[in-house]
């Protein structure tokens, strides 16, 4: 009977330790720029939620579409309206996990790292890698960066021909997150 | 009791193991658990801050100063002599600035009649979904107009306060989906001189407008006023006065929008639209008319006011 005890509790433990290793967000910022011929666009989001589980090496973000500022209203307005459709799909969420993550050790320094997942954006779902760097820094929080690249088109996201040359296709993409311990 | 044992062990480790797996693949459901509810506000109800000739709930965000050009054409029915129109327009020039997302201010003159035209605008309900939820738009206008044009009878008193006109609407709109957007304006105009003691000094008149997405850069509007009989009795120029109706196409190319329309009325402020137009569809006394608009942010958001954020 002891044992059986004894088994809950490490059981329970294990859960409560498992609950600790999550790291959490909802102030991480993303921005993305594109550089096109006739003009360079830039837009800010910093309400992106975001969690990592350093026991499972698991990651997830999400955040509001309507969120991104730009320079121009305008843009703004076209952004939400024309091109991501943010009435009809609100959120752009990522679901992955950090490669190797075995071998995976969280220090003061920047560690290297590439996560893999599922991005979902304007209602398409495509398998992304990207490359980033995790650690932890002196006040105990987690630091997330990231940059990568990717084609709006694969998100079926249609530029009309008129503005071709003030959208570009490929669209760099940063990411910067502080995670609080949960 | 072993047996049991075991049996309990094997159930723990795989509760343990269940709810390792049940961590790893909800991240994104733990996330939304962790989401606050926010408001959706709905937005591009209309293309431009006008509908066509009239006001539309819309407002220029903050810092943003809007520069139109209005111009409407002689009527089609005016002949060849006049090239169906085209010898003959008016043009109004206008700067809208957006003090804050929902408070504008505005100034414009127009051609017919020299007059300017002093706007203050705010947008002072949403259409929103989520937190809240509210089903319209609303919006109150007043313009203060000056007519600087010569007095027509200089031998008689004039007062300067004959010069002076206003007008009050409350536009409410509501997007029905992505596509259509409907919108009443009840309006007042208030004319501080009138030609007898039988015109009313203001005129009582219901708008009603819409706006229907076609394309994503292609939209089809409509725009009407409604005037109620017994409150304008004179004629102007020998012609009643007539409601003013306009159809239009909004085309948007990047930082421009282009509105094309047909209209009975030359005028392009609800003073005009409402009391002055003598112009009949069914006579052929069509202008053709656009309104070119471009926009400039003065002030930029407070995350590009800062460099290499």
């Amino acid at each position: 009977m002891k044992n059986i005890i004894a088994i809950v509790l490490i059981c329970m433990c294990n859960i409560t330790f498992m609950h600790a290793q999550k790291y959490l967000t909802r102030t991480g910022s993303i921005s993305f720029f594109s550089e096109a011929p006739l003009e360079n666009i830039e837009a800010y989001n910093n309400q992106v939620s975001g969690v990592v589980d350093l026991e499972t090496g698991g990651m997830a973000f999400t955040l509001l579409m309507k969120a991104f500022t730009f320079e121009k209203a305008l843009m703004q307005e076209h952004f939400n309206e024309k091109y991501v459709e943010s009435q009809k799909y609100p959120k752009a969420t990522f679901k992955g996990n950090i490669k190797d993550f075995d071998s995976f050790q969280l220090g003061s320094e920047p560690v290297v790292i590439a996560v893999t997942g599922k991005l979902t954006m304007h209602g398409v779902t495509k398998e992304l890698s990207v490359p980033a760097t995790l650690m932890k820094d002196i006040n105990g929080n987690i630091e997330g960066k990231s940059v990568f690249n990717i084609d709006i088109q694969e998100y079926d996201i249609k530029v009309p021909s008129a503005v071709r040359k003030n959208i570009a296709d490929n669209i760099e993409i940063k990411v910067n997150m502080v995670y609080e311990k949960m | 009791m072993k047996k049991c044992k075991t049996l309990l062990t094997v159930g723990a480790l795989f509760v343990l193991v269940s709810f390792s797996t049940f961590a790893q693949e909800d991240l994104l459901d733990l996330l939304n658990a962790q989401e606050n509810p926010v408001t959706t506000y709905t937005i591009a109800s209309f293309k431009g801050t006008r509908l066509v000739s009239g006001h539309s709930v819309e407002t220029n965000a903050e810092g943003v100063l809007n520069f139109m050009i209005g111009h409407r054409f002689g009527a089609i029915n005016s002949g060849w002599r006049d090239l169906y129109g085209l010898d003959n327009a008016t043009v109004r020039l206008g700067f809208d600035y957006g003090l804050t997302d929902q408070i504008n201010i505005g100034i414009g003159r127009t051609s017919f009649q020299k007059t300017i035209d002093g706007t203050f605008k705010w947008k002072f309900l949403r259409q929103q979904t989520g937190l809240k939820n509210f089903p319209l738009t609303a919006t109150a206008v007043g313009t203060v107009y000056f007519n600087s044009s010569e007095w027509s009878n200089p031998d008689r008193d004039n007062l300067f306060s004959s010069r002076i006109a206003y007008h009050y609407s409350l536009l409410l709109a509501r997007k029905f989906g992505e596509a259509v957007s409907l919108q009443l304006m009840p309006t007042v105009v208030h004319r501080n001189l009138v030609p007898t003691k039988e015109d009313m000094n203001s005129v009582v008149s219901i708008g009603a407008g819409t706006s229907i997405k076609v394309t994503n850069s292609l939209r089809f509007n409509a725009e009407y006023y409604f005037i109620p009989e017994g409150q304008i009795s004179s004629d102007i120029g020998g012609l009643k006065v007539k409601n003013s109706l306009s159809i239009g196409v909004d085309l948007e190319t990047g930082g421009h929008v282009f509105q094309l329309h047909l209209t009975n009325s030359r005028g392009m402020t609800e003073k005009y639209l409402i009391g002055e137009n003598t112009g009949s569809w069914g006579n052929g006394d069509i202008h053709f008319g656009f309104n070119v608009s471009r926009v400039f942010t003065l002030k930029k958001p407070k995350e590009f006011r800062k460099k290499n954020l």
